[in-house]
């Protein structure tokens, strides 16, 4: 290597979002304070990332999200090895991958950090598929321990009366499954406490994302998937609060200096789904190469797009209404609501759509999206077929081609 | 017509008995997916309930809608639909089943072009209190919007009159399930299949008479019936749209003589009470009988429920049978599997798709399954 290629290059030096390596400090804490809960005496529980952790930290429980594992999983390159060996277990190869890499794991204490520490119960929700009842009930069976399912109506049209009534009864049942299997009581003040932080962790979630809209953009999406994981694991808590914040003002002071992450952004796209993990990079050049910045995305808005529902005053039974409506949990009808609104908020110029083997309630009916998008609003869309962690159900050249071809109508 | 032969002939043609049918009973005719939805409701409402299966032809219409990873079921009832083979259906009732049947109600409503369609968000999770009620819930409004959208009242005595026809073919259909199991030889594999798939499109109310009628066949024959020699195998899964299936089995050595499937014993297992507020009734069937993998009963019902089932009938194989791509079956495979080989009983796996593969592959696995047993 030459001594040339080593200097660093200010105009990329520039682009780097510097809060990234708190990010990282505060991941590897939390894994470190997990994976070691046997010697402190912590109780871990495993939850599902769209369900209600808020209750957990008040509990003073350490949440873990085998998801957030499985992402680590699709990033580290290690999706195909752990999936087969869930493969070999008799798991079909067309269920979602994060589940079979992390019954992979599992069974071999393998993947990037050694296997996930054991629960000592499991907190399942609904919320985003049906795929993780059935993972966590594997999860149940496996480690012997209690599964609190938390069954959150899907609205079509309506969340009607009476699916209110059952999720506010189950957030009840859930806070006596942990007093039970934590063998203390709720304190409701901490509650109330953690419920308030978990909103401001939101809101400043949701104005980070919102920096986005600004041109050019000083984020992309590709930075909001890796971004995300305090939002999900450690929602409710000041440390995420404090990092927001920090990362918040690092957006603002990047709008004031006009440093965008494109550089010579020229067209603003939309992605739609989970992120093909180990191509993030890859995807994140391809169309940077294009001087198209993926400005906003459905998924890390999902956790805060349902701030307008959550009211600080009675956050339990609000949490439990809210969470039941997050993105995937809708009609293709009320999907359609959002990505209008985000197609209008970003000023963009063409959506992504990636069609994920792995989940089916995302994917399904991307079709019918894309057609209303195309025909109503009149924006160019791209469906990329892949999977978020297994890397055999993803065609460089094929994708490469089709970017391209996409790339060329929005040009033209 | 004997009401064997009606019943195959319904079976076979199922579109073409709904036509032919339909000006006669002057009943509207609503399609559904799922064994979850409340049949007693649309029996009560003037309605007949017409279970669709996935469609016989090739897959064109739909792939505009559906990617190739959702599976045939759902993307073989939505080409149908397209291509207006179901124009004789008045709507579709949509259960909340799994993920990828919550998603094909969206495509459903905005794509197929039918007058009604009812979305019934039953809960997921089936052992609560809470559950309990808000299912009933569920059912009052279902009930309620029926009755709106077909300008019809549904009142409790007809409620109860549904409850007591569909009790009548749930008794029967048992009847006739036992005694295959106590005499193989009694029917065909493949005529219960026809007789499961008839009694999913037909006019419920005719259906009993014909159930009736053909129990008095079936005890005489059930006394002249000898031993077939056979093995005793059991299908368990989701739906099987396959009579194929059943002939190769009887052919390799085998009689099946129960099982385990939405399309089977799921649909006619548990009593509604008869007496009480029906609606409850209704729900709490539902609430005790065998779950569906898509819905949440404990960690290991299901897994109680097939060894119970491989003891009380002297199964001698268990025939896992899947559609590809369905999540909540690839799921509990292994820990089935884990019970049945704790239990000694051999299993083979099946994954299909609304084709078949070819019949000599399948013919030698299933005749090497049976010399195993």
């Amino acid at each position: 290597m030459s001594d040339s290629s080593k200097r660093t290059d200010p105009e990329k030096e520039k682009r780097k979002i510097k809060s990234v390596q708190k990010m990282k400090e505060i991941m590897t804490n939390y894994y470190i304070e997990a994976k070691g809960a046997a010697d402190t005496g912590k109780k871990v529980a495993w939850i599902t990332s769209g369900g209600p952790v808020e209750p957990l930290i008040a509990m003073d429980v350490i949440p873990v999200y085998p998801e957030n594992h499985g992402a680590m999983v699709g990033a580290s390159k290690m999706g195909i090895d752990l999936c087969e060996k869930a493969e070999e277990l008799g798991y079909p190869r067309e269920l979602c991958s994060y589940a079979r890499a992390d019954i992979g794991c599992a069974v071999t204490d393998g993947g990037p950090i050694g296997g996930l520490p054991k629960p000592d119960f499991l907190v399942c929700c609904n919320n985003i598929c049906g795929t993780v009842m059935k993972w966590y009930e594997v999860a149940a069976r496996y480690y012997d321990v209690p599964l609190f399912m938390l069954d959150t109506p899907f609205t079509h049209r309506e969340f009607p009366p009476a699916a209110k009534q059952y999720v506010i009864d189950q957030i009840y049942e859930y806070i006596a499954f942990l007093e039970e299997n934590c063998g203390k009581k709720m304190d409701y003040d901490r509650m109330q406490e953690v419920g308030r932080l978990s909103l401001e962790g939101l809101r400043l979630w949701q104005a980070v994302l919102d920096s986005g809209a600004h041109k050019p953009a000083p984020m992309t999406a590709f930075d909001a998937f890796f971004h995300l994981a305090l939002i999900v694991t450690l929602r409710g808590t000041q440390v995420a609060v404090d990092y927001y914040r920090q990362l918040r003002d690092e957006m603002q002071e990047r709008i004031n200096q006009g440093i965008g992450m494109v550089p010579n952004e020229k067209y603003r796209l939309l992605w739609d789904n989970l992120p093909v993990w180990y191509r993030t990079k890859w995807l994140s050049d391809k169309f940077a190469g294009h001087e198209a910045c993926l400005v906003a995305d459905t998924y890390t808005s999902a956790w805060s797009g349902v701030l307008p529902l959550l009211d600080e005053e009675n956050f339990l039974e609000s949490m439990a209404v809210a969470y039941s409506q997050v993105y995937i949990n809708v009609s293709l009808d009320l999907m359609i609501d959002t990505l209008r609104r985000l197609i209008k908020k970003y000023d963009v110029d063409g959506l992504v759509m990636h069609s994920n083997r792995s989940c089916k309630p995302y994917s399904l009916g991307q079709y019918d999206l894309q057609k209303i998008v195309m025909e109503e609003l009149k924006i160019p869309t791209l469906i990329l077929e892949a999977d978020m962690v297994d890397e055999r159900s993803f065609s460089e050249s094929q994708i490469e081609t089709r970017i391209d071809a996409f790339m060329e109508t929005l040009k033209s | 017509m004997e009401p064997l032969e009606k019943l195959r002939s319904v079976a076979q043609d199922p579109f073409g008995y709904a036509r032919a049918s339909q000006p006669a009973i002057e009943k509207p005719i609503l399609g559904y997916f799922c064994s979850y939805t409340p049949e007693e409701i649309l029996t009560a409402a003037g309605v007949v309930p017409f279970r669709i299966f996935g469609t016989q032809g090739d897959i064109s219409l739909a792939d505009a809608h559906l990617q190739s990873y959702c599976c045939s079921l759902v993307r073989g009832g939505l080409e149908d639909a397209l291509k207006g083979n179901l124009s004789f259906l008045k709507g579709a009732v949509f259960p909340h089943t799994c993920d990828s049947i919550q998603r094909l109600s969206d495509i459903w409503r905005l794509n197929a072009g039918m007058d009604t369609h009812f979305d019934v968000v039953l809960p997921v999770k089936l052992t609560t209190r809470s559950a309990r009620t808000y299912m009933i819930a569920v059912l009052n409004s279902f009930r309620e919007e029926l009755g709106q959208s077909l300008n019809v009242s549904i009142s409790d005595s007809d409620l109860q009159q549904a409850i007591h026809t569909h009790n009548r073919i749930r008794d029967l259909l048992g009847r006739i399930y036992q005694l295959k199991s106590q005499h193989p030889g009694v029917l065909a594999s493949a005529d219960m299949y026809a007789i499961m798939k008839a009694a999913m499109v037909m006019d419920r109310p005719d259906l009993a008479d014909h159930l009736d009628a053909l129990w008095a066949d079936l005890q005489v024959r059930a006394s002249e019936a000898t031993s077939t020699g056979r093995k005793r195998i059991l299908i368990s899964g989701g739906i099987c749209n396959h009579p194929d299936i059943y002939h190769f089995i009887e052919e390799a050595g085998g009689d099946v003589v129960w099982d385990d499937l939405c399309t089977g014993t799921r649909y006619f297992e548990g009593k509604v009470e008869e007496a009480g507020d029906p609606i409850e009734a209704i729900a709490d069937r539902y609430l005790n009988r065998v779950v569906c993998p898509a819905k949440h009963m404990g960690i290991t019902a299901r897994g109680e429920h097939l060894r119970q089932l491989v003891k009380a009938h002297q199964i001698d194989g268990v025939i896992f049978l899947f559609l590809k791509f369905c999540d909540p079956h690839g799921f509990d495979y292994p820990y089935l599997k884990g019970f049945m080989d704790q239990a000694g009983i051999p299993t083979l796996l099946l994954e299909v798709e609304e084709q078949l593969p070819g019949e000599g592959q399948f013919r030698t696995r299933f005749e090497t399954f049976v010399d195993m047993l």
